[in-house]
């Protein structure tokens, strides 16, 4: 593409542009060209398109994993993806009736409201999430604390965001946070001042914008002093999408004394490819909390990781996987005990069901100045039917002697005993399988907000359908 | 219509082996009846094939509710017919809290929402009748229950439910005379007319407490012979030799 031509679409698509009619961009296949119009779209500085075009090459340079779930029908298809595309993707969706029935029937059972549903599938513009998002930015104003897209957080607080950009996770870290290192698009960006405790959880489904539901998701918190928040990405409905690769990257740098909660529910489509790069940073005296939820997609490689770097540091990652037939979910998380009197622990609850498989990849890493770490593991399988699989591959590199590390893990079936006693008691079949279930991820579940429990049991629910017997 | 469970001429094997072989029983309701005998003759057995236990196969045989016979139906359409089997051995569900799963049985049960307040309002009689803490519902299904607290949990959930037939799958077993005397007073606390009762027990000494107004004893797959709360007494004084004797079993 020339710069004449460049500059042609700059003009007319310029970031925040409002027009009656939305003009398209579709960049097909991964170049350097693709890069830098992402990055000239959006405007950005030429430091953050230097840093985009290197990690481009260092997508290229490093191999594919050679461990985990088979991506090989991924790689087959990586030179025919659209890498950005503006407004989102949805051809098949244009109009509510081409919605795939059963995505109709889910949100329906979920109760979604009609609207809402809407904006789920791809039909129709964004609504009152804007309204909602505006409401809560007066307030978080008066409070100093920014909750932005992550285009806007590099528009309007440069400084801010390149101290903190890609220190939790460089580009270098894996080959799929090079790849969205180089295109990323859509996210949020958001800093909450020392001492600051936001209330409200900040969600990012309220910043739903143009960027709709984006591929490749670059989230950046920063979580000053003392401060306090939880942040929540996802939902329990199914989003209908034809994108087949969703790779985000979440970095999160918790300050002293700080405390902050990052909880995830995804329920993407199952052709999709899921490969996700979360990390916190927690310094002395800080708490993170990770709460991940996986329902959907063909494939999941997601492993929250909390690298606890200051005195006193602690860290819970809490995750629950539903691998239904067709689906290879494997998740876990990463802790890692750079400092002493830190603790942490990893609570994973899988669950298979039919031809699903359900895999717990988990590290744990103390270092000797890891002093005094306490951690624990526990890692729980749950299998429903008999073709059902689990994995587990629990990591564990302990260099301090002080240190105190538990490990559990146990694997059981849904037992007909079980079934069969509650059924006794009026409970059909198939509510009984759907209550097993919901107590088996009870202790992670309830960390839940409310909203995204109620959806999470009524989701399993559905799931649990049919499946027994 | 007839308010009464009737076993009619019930055989059922588990596997190729018969258990039960040609069982006639009828409880009305109104009344609480005891079934009696030795260890293996089908006690238990009798209990889970009314309620539908998938190991055991009906061969031949009725098992009327008010004159239905409920032996084609799931397990969890007889509980909403109004059977409520006691197990011997209650099944742990973890995560899942007594209150919570309560109240979708009676959901299950009346085959609608139930008003919390009036879901509550039963819990409590219950709990204050079984001396009982308010903070045991809270807790997961049996999950760390002591025998006699897993006990306890079945006449709870008796109580909740309200059946019209319960057949107590020797619930006395393990319990000490204190459990033994707060499981009688649940039962009791349900006796009435529109209530019938099976329990069935190995030994006379809860029939002291829950007393019977008649008394089956079953001995070989079949029941042998049926008295009042005297036979209970005989048989704890002199065995079940002198009976097998008699009926030549």
């Amino acid at each position: 593409m020339s710069d004449a031509e460049l500059k042609h679409i700059s003009e007319d698509y310029q970031w925040g542009f409002s027009d009656d009619v939305e003009p398209e961009v579709k960049l097909k296949g991964l170049t350097p060209e693709v890069v830098r119009t992402i990055s000239k779209l959006k405007g950005e500085p030429e430091w953050l398109l230097e840093f985009r075009l290197q990690a481009l090459e260092t997508y290229f340079a490093k191999p594919w994993p050679n461990w985990g779930p088979d991506l090989s029908e991924l790689r087959r298809q990586m030179d025919d993806f659209y890498y950005y595309v503006k407004p989102p993707a949805r051809e098949n969706a244009r109009s509510w009736d081409e919605v795939p029935e059963e995505i109709r029937r889910t949100y329906e059972k979920l109760g979604i409201p009609e609207a809402e549903q809407k904006v789920l599938a791809g039909v129709g513009a964004q609504y009152d999430s804007e309204m909602v998002y505006h409401s809560i930015k007066e307030e978080l104003d008066k409070k100093g604390v920014i909750f932005t897209s992550i285009e806007d957080g590099v528009r309007e607080h440069e400084d801010l965001f390149r101290r903190y950009f890609s220190k939790v996770v460089p580009p270098t870290d894996n080959k799929f946070a090079a790849l969205n290192s180089a295109l990323f698009s859509g996210g949020s960006f958001v800093y909450v001042p020392p001492g600051v405790d936001v209330e409200v959880p900040l969600q990012a489904y309220f910043r739903v914008n143009t960027e709709g539901f984006g591929q490749f998701e670059r989230t950046l918190i920063i979580v000053d002093e003392g401060a306090k928040v939880h942040y929540i990405e996802g939902c329990t409905a199914p989003i209908y999408t034809s994108e087949a690769l969703h790779t985000g990257v979440i970095e999160i740098v918790v300050m002293d004394g700080a405390e902050s909660r990052y909880t995830t529910i995804q329920n993407w489509p199952v052709n999709m490819y899921n490969l996700v790069t979360q990390r916190a940073l927690v310094g002395e005296n800080a708490y993170h909390m990770w709460l991940d939820g996986n329902l959907g997609s063909k494939v999941t490689m997601k492993y929250p990781s909390s690298i606890l770097k200051g005195r006193g540091a602690r860290s819970e990652i809490l995750s629950i996987a539903f691998a239904g037939d067709g689906q290879h979910l494997d998740t876990g998380g990463k802790l890692i005990f750079n400092a002493p009197d830190t603790s942490g622990s990893i609570v994973s609850k899988s669950i298979s069901k039919g031809e699903g498989r359900s895999s717990y990849r988990g590290l744990v890493k103390v270092p000797p100045k890891g002093e005094r770490a306490r951690v624990n593991v526990e890692c729980d399988a749950l299998l429903v039917n008999e073709n059902s699989k689990t994995d587990t591959y629990p990591y564990m590199e302990i260099a301090s002697d002080s240190a105190s590390v538990g490990h559990e893990a146990t694997v059981s079936r849904l037992a007909d005993d079980q079934i069969f006693y509650l059924t006794t008691r009026g409970i059909p079949e198939d509510e009984a399988a759907a209550l097993i279930v919901r107590g088996f991820i009870e202790p992670v579940a309830k960390e839940l907000p409310l909203e995204f429990a109620v959806e999470l049991n009524r989701l399993i629910e559905l799931e649990m359908e049919g499946s027994v017997g | 219509m007839t308010k009464t469970l009737e076993i009619r001429d019930l055989w059922a094997n588990v596997g190729e082996t018969p258990i039960l072989k040609g069982v006639n029983l009828t409880v009305p309701r109104g009344e609480v009846h005891a079934l009696m005998g030795p260890n293996g003759a089908g006690k238990s057995t009798l209990g889970k094939v009314i309620a539908g236990d998938p190991s055991y196969e009906v061969v031949k045989g009725e098992v009327l509710l008010d004159g239905e016979n409920i032996l084609g139906l799931e397990p969890d359409e007889r509980a909403r017919k109004g059977i409520f089997l006691a197990f011997q051995y209650p099944v742990e569900v973890p995560g899942v809290t007594i209150a919570n799963f309560l109240r979708l049985a009676l959901q299950a049960r009346h085959g609608k929402e139930v008003p919390l307040t009036e879901f509550y309002g039963k819990l409590q009689r219950a709990i204050e009748v079984l001396e009982w803490d308010e903070a045991y519902v809270t807790r997961y299904l049996n999950e760390g229950f002591s025998g006699g607290e897993k006990k306890r949990n079945e006449i709870l959930q008796l109580m909740v439910l309200e059946p019209k037939y319960a057949i107590l799958d020797e619930t006395d077993s393990g319990l000490d005379i204190d459990a033994l005397k707060i499981v009688a007073k649940g039962v009791n606390a349900m006796r009435g007319p529109e209530f019938g009762a099976l329990v069935i027990t190995h030994y006379q000494r809860l029939l002291n407490y829950i007393v019977p107004d008649v008394v089956h004893v079953m001995m070989d797959g079949r029941v042998v012979k049926t008295g009042d709360k005297q036979l209970a007494l005989e048989l704890e004084e002199r065995g079940y030799d002198w009976l097998k004797a008699e009926v030549g079993a």
